[in-house]
């Protein structure tokens, strides 16, 4: 309560992290599904949806061996961690956040670019993972800075 | 409490993610291996590599097909796809390959769409290669158009030539036409539909009975 009344503002980075917290846990869900499809080798993810399955079976599905999902999920979960953290007034945690975000924000950029010019073809999964990279790096630039 | 609550936070979600990972990926194993035991009805079992389509259509074409073989491009191009329209998610379509020995560039054509395939672009090379048929039929090497493909699809072109020659999309055709001879093909196109053969010579027409007469309810649409 003291903190509150020392900072107005310390109820809201609470709230707007506890959202981006959130957040990160629904990308977390996305890319641990696109993760597990890819190792099981499942190739009805996409449905009937031909660009979905371009993009998924394309040579940038995979880094260096390993499914470009799970660094997502890495991603998110570092994410989440981070705005969990910091929800709970961890001030160091909220650097942590800011640099993942930012790390995220431009791997989503050079996604989208490979799908958009190279690939032609998208994929609603990782469509649904830029709009969660986005709402993260909004939420992280709306936190009000600790004083 | 209070500061150990977000750790217990973080290790829930971490264990959380994990254990629904690895239950979902147990679930899909399951669900590849039954789905390979559906189609083995006559002993020899294969998952098909190339599908459109929904997964639990009540109505699978299966097309065992050579892409040099001109009723093949017309079946394809003419007939089977004005059906998924007419069908939509009620009917899948599964490609096989199957080229014969007398077609020059045949052979070469299928591991054309196979490598394409590597890259997931199967379907694509598909069309290209029967919509310019007339074009690499009648020529000595077919190497340099097949690239040109390619590399009109956007493929890696230098994945696209490695794969072209490897062993992997060697044995994907080979193991798709020993899969069509098991199954009594002899020649192309050869028409399943839910694992019964369609009589040649195909029409529209023909085609549409025959789904009909598979599909429950016996209803186009």
């Amino acid at each position: 309560m003291d903190s509150h009344a020392r900072d107005p503002l310390a109820r809201t980075r609470v709230i707007v992290n506890a959202i981006t917290a959130v957040v990160a846990l629904a990308g977390l869900a996305d890319a641990t599904y696109l993760t597990v499809a890819h190792l099981a080798g499942d190739n009805s993810v996409c449905g009937p949806s031909q660009p979905c399955s371009i993009v998924l079976g394309s040579t940038y599905a995979q880094i260096v061996g390993i499914p470009t999902a799970a660094f997502g999920v890495l991603a998110y979960f570092s994410a989440f961690s981070a705005a969990t953290l910091a929800a709970f007034g961890y001030a160091r945690a909220r650097t942590f956040l800011i640099v993942i975000v930012a790390a995220m924000f431009a791997f989503t950029l050079w996604l989208l670019y490979l799908q958009a010019y190279v690939l032609h073809a998208f994929c609603p999964f990782c469509l649904l993972s830029a709009a969660f990279t986005f709402c993260l790096a909004g939420l992280t630039l709306a936190t009000p800075p600790a004083r | 409490m209070k500061r150990s609550l977000p750790f217990i936070i973080i290790a829930a979600v971490a264990v959380l993610t994990a254990g629904s990972g690895a239950m979902l990926y147990s679930s899909k194993q399951r669900s590849a291996a039954a789905e390979t035991d559906a189609i083995g009805s006559n002993g020899s079992a294969m998952t098909p590599e190339h599908v459109r389509g929904e997964k639990r259509a009540p109505v699978t074409l299966e097309e065992f097909a050579d892409f040099q073989c001109p009723a093949c491009a017309n079946t394809a191009l003419e007939m089977i796809r004005p059906l998924e329209r007419d069908y939509g998610s009620r009917l899948r379509v599964v490609f096989w390959h199957f080229p014969l020995p007398n077609h020059k560039h045949g052979r070469d054509a299928a591991l054309a769409a196979e490598a394409a395939s590597l890259q997931g672009r199967f379907w694509e090379m598909h069309d290209m290669l029967y919509r310019n048929q007339l074009a690499w039929s009648n020529v000595d090497d077919v190497h340099r158009l097949f690239e040109g493909y390619a590399r009109e699809l956007h493929l890696d072109v230098e994945r696209f030539k490695k794969d072209f020659g490897g062993a992997q999309v060697s044995a994907r055709v080979d193991r798709q036409q020993e899969y069509g001879a098991s199954r009594g093909v002899q020649n192309t196109p050869t028409i399943f539909i839910n694992n019964q053969v369609v009589a040649p010579p195909f029409s529209p027409e023909r085609l549409h009975e025959a789904i009909d007469a598979a599909m429950p309810g016996k209803q186009r649409s």
